[in-house]
């Protein structure tokens, strides 16, 4: 075998390009974020100077700030359970006999793959008032229509309902993929016991799913303040920043109002929301390991 | 009686499903509907309504779509080749190697799990045009190429490769990279094709940093191509909307339903860390 010390120098020539990269596009960036969000914005005639907390200070005294972060929150809240109650119910229709099994498996997981800019384009003609298909379908049956994306009161809502129709098939196969790892003796010996179909879902089915819940539960987290690509076709943000959300705020600031100092006192807030959701993850996941 | 109910239920259970899937594929079914018919027949769902790929054609005549084509199939083609590099040499360090300070290297890497760059556009943004490389194809795809995701799903694959078979390799005169290309690699093939397709099928499918990075049509991606011309100021009608979208989507669709099986196991392989 090699000696060690020339061990230890393969292993790091091996690891510098990833290295590299990772510290060009990871971490210095996130260190840099910090420190800019210390600064003031420079012009022409006054160079940027350092101002402490002032960019948070005024992040407080943001309401559009405070509107991002409960839409984000309402977001995650509207979206989340929802979402991953469709996929179990999915991952149920498609785990036993049924006919046309994978057409329907298919359907479910298309949304998936397509880009989210591609499905918003579909979903706002759904949206349009009078000639979308949503207000044709309402007032064919009498119902009057709505301008969904126009009302501060329903954008959001609006939004969320196609957010869950992009994410539900995707979290249906980890679920799929859990069912069928559980050993169908369990069901027998339930079944042998009297229990129900709904007993043996929630008593012996569902605990079982739970790590697999856990892992979509965070993953759909992180998705719900990191996926804003459908705002940019549907809705802008608008109206009034109704459906704006955490990093569409970040991107407008940086990128139309040109305020990059703000914009990085805003993702370092998003930057602290991720860390405390991946330590959560790690330190629950730990937890799991152990008892398991 | 039961038996009846049982029977009941089973209908019942049958139909909901296929409700479900049919509600869950209309949007694209919908898309269809109106890209190969006239627009007049957009909203006016006619069993007889005459086809046409006149929408199609519109379409690429009034945005470059074979080009952002040719700029999407590059940009994945590099993103996917570097990564699959970068990822292997540091996923094999991580897997076979002891060195001081791996434990903290490796969590080093896994921050990229939560702090993707999309997080980080203003600062990525700020270190590109210094290295003059906004509005390039390499600009776009150089921070997603050290993947925290691929080291990661690598490590777990070399870890499992018997280390009596690299033992062998050296003894045979294999050096390092040697052991890697002859040994590991071969063995990881399911990994490698899975993280392919998630890779693929995410980079065909990122918008905001390609949004960002690029302002011409030399290097534009699908997806920003079709967000430019979906908006509603550019005053183009559904019918050709949906052709265009549809022409974004094409590869990617006919690639999952060819692979279906394939893609479906990929999520699931690179859900199970």
């Amino acid at each position: 075998m090699l000696l060690p010390r020339k061990n230890h120098v393969h292993a790091w020539l091996l690891l510098m390009p990833a290295a590299i990269l990772l510290i060009a596009f990871t971490h210095y960036p996130t260190v840099t974020t910090v420190v800019k969000s210390l600064f003031s914005k420079g012009t022409a005639i006054r160079p940027s100077r350092f101002t402490g907390l002032d960019n948070y200070g005024m992040m407080m005294a943001d309401p559009v700030f405070w509107k991002v972060l409960g839409n984000n929150l309402w977001f995650a809240l509207g979206t989340i359970p929802t979402s991953i109650a469709l996929a179990i119910l999915m991952a149920l229709f498609v785990n036993r006999a049924l006919p046309g099994r994978s057409l329907v498996r298919m359907a479910y997981f298309t949304p998936t793959i397509l880009p989210m800019i591609a499905v918003a384009n579909i979903w706002l003609f759904f949206y349009t008032p009078d000639i979308g298909l949503i207000d044709q379908i309402l007032t064919g049956v009498g119902l009057s229509g709505h301008n969904w994306l126009g009302d501060p009161a329903t954008v959001l809502p609006a939004v969320m309902v196609m957010t869950i129709w992009k994410e539900a098939g995707f979290f249906m196969i980890f679920y799929l993929a859990a069912m069928q790892n559980i050993p169908p003796e369990l069901k027998e010996a339930a079944r042998l016991e009297g229990a129900g179909r709904w007993t043996y879902f929630f008593r012996v089915m569902f605990p079982l799913l739970m790590p697999t819940t856990l892992f979509v539960f965070i993953n759909a987290v992180l998705n719900s303040f990191k996926l804003v690509d459908h705002l940019f076709v549907l809705t802008k943000g608008g109206p009034d920043n109704a459906s704006n959300l955490l990093l569409y705020y970040i991107f407008e600031t940086a990128f139309s109002y040109f305020e990059t100092h703000y914009a990085a006192a805003l993702t370092v807030v998003l930057l602290l929301l991720l860390a405390g959701m991946a330590l959560g993850q790690f330190f629950i996941l730990d937890k799991r390991v152990h008892y398991r | 009686m039961t038996r009846i109910l049982d029977t009941f239920q089973a209908y019942l259970e049958i139909t909901a499903a296929w409700v479900l899937a049919l509600l869950w594929i209309s949007p694209l079914v919908y898309a269809f509907w109106a890209a190969f018919h006239p627009g007049a027949y957009a909203v006016n769902f006619t069993l007889g309504a005459p086809l046409t790929l006149d929408n199609f054609a519109e379409a690429l005549s009034r945005a470059p779509f074979l080009r952002y084509a040719v700029n999407t199939v590059v940009l994945v083609t590099l993103i996917l080749s570097c990564q699959l590099l970068l990822c292997t040499l540091a996923a094999y360090a991580f897997a076979r190697f002891d060195f001081p300070g791996r434990q903290v290297v490796f969590a080093l890497v896994l921050i990229q799990l939560m702090i993707t760059p999309e997080i980080l556009i203003v600062e990525n943004y700020v270190t590109l045009s210094r290295f003059r490389l906004v509005d390039t194809i390499t600009g776009i795809g150089l921070p997603y190429m050290a993947s925290a995701f691929g080291i990661f799903l690598l490590r777990q694959a070399f870890k499992s490769t018997p280390r009596e078979l690299e033992d062998a390799a050296r003894l045979e005169g294999c050096g390092t990279l040697g052991v890697m290309w002859r040994v590991y690699v071969p063995l990881a093939r399911p990994t490698y094709l899975a993280y392919a397709l998630v890779s693929v099928s995410h980079h065909w499918n990122n918008f905001l940093w390609p949004l960002i990075i690029t302002n011409s049509v030399e290097t534009r991606p699908l997806t920003v191509g079709l967000g430019i011309f979906g908006a509603p100021e550019s005053g183009v009608n559904w019918s050709i909307v949906s052709a265009a979208t549809l022409l974004s989507v094409a590869p990617l669709l006919i690639a999952f339903l060819l692979f279906q099986r394939q893609f479906v196991q990929s999520f699931m392989y690179a859900g199970i860390k």
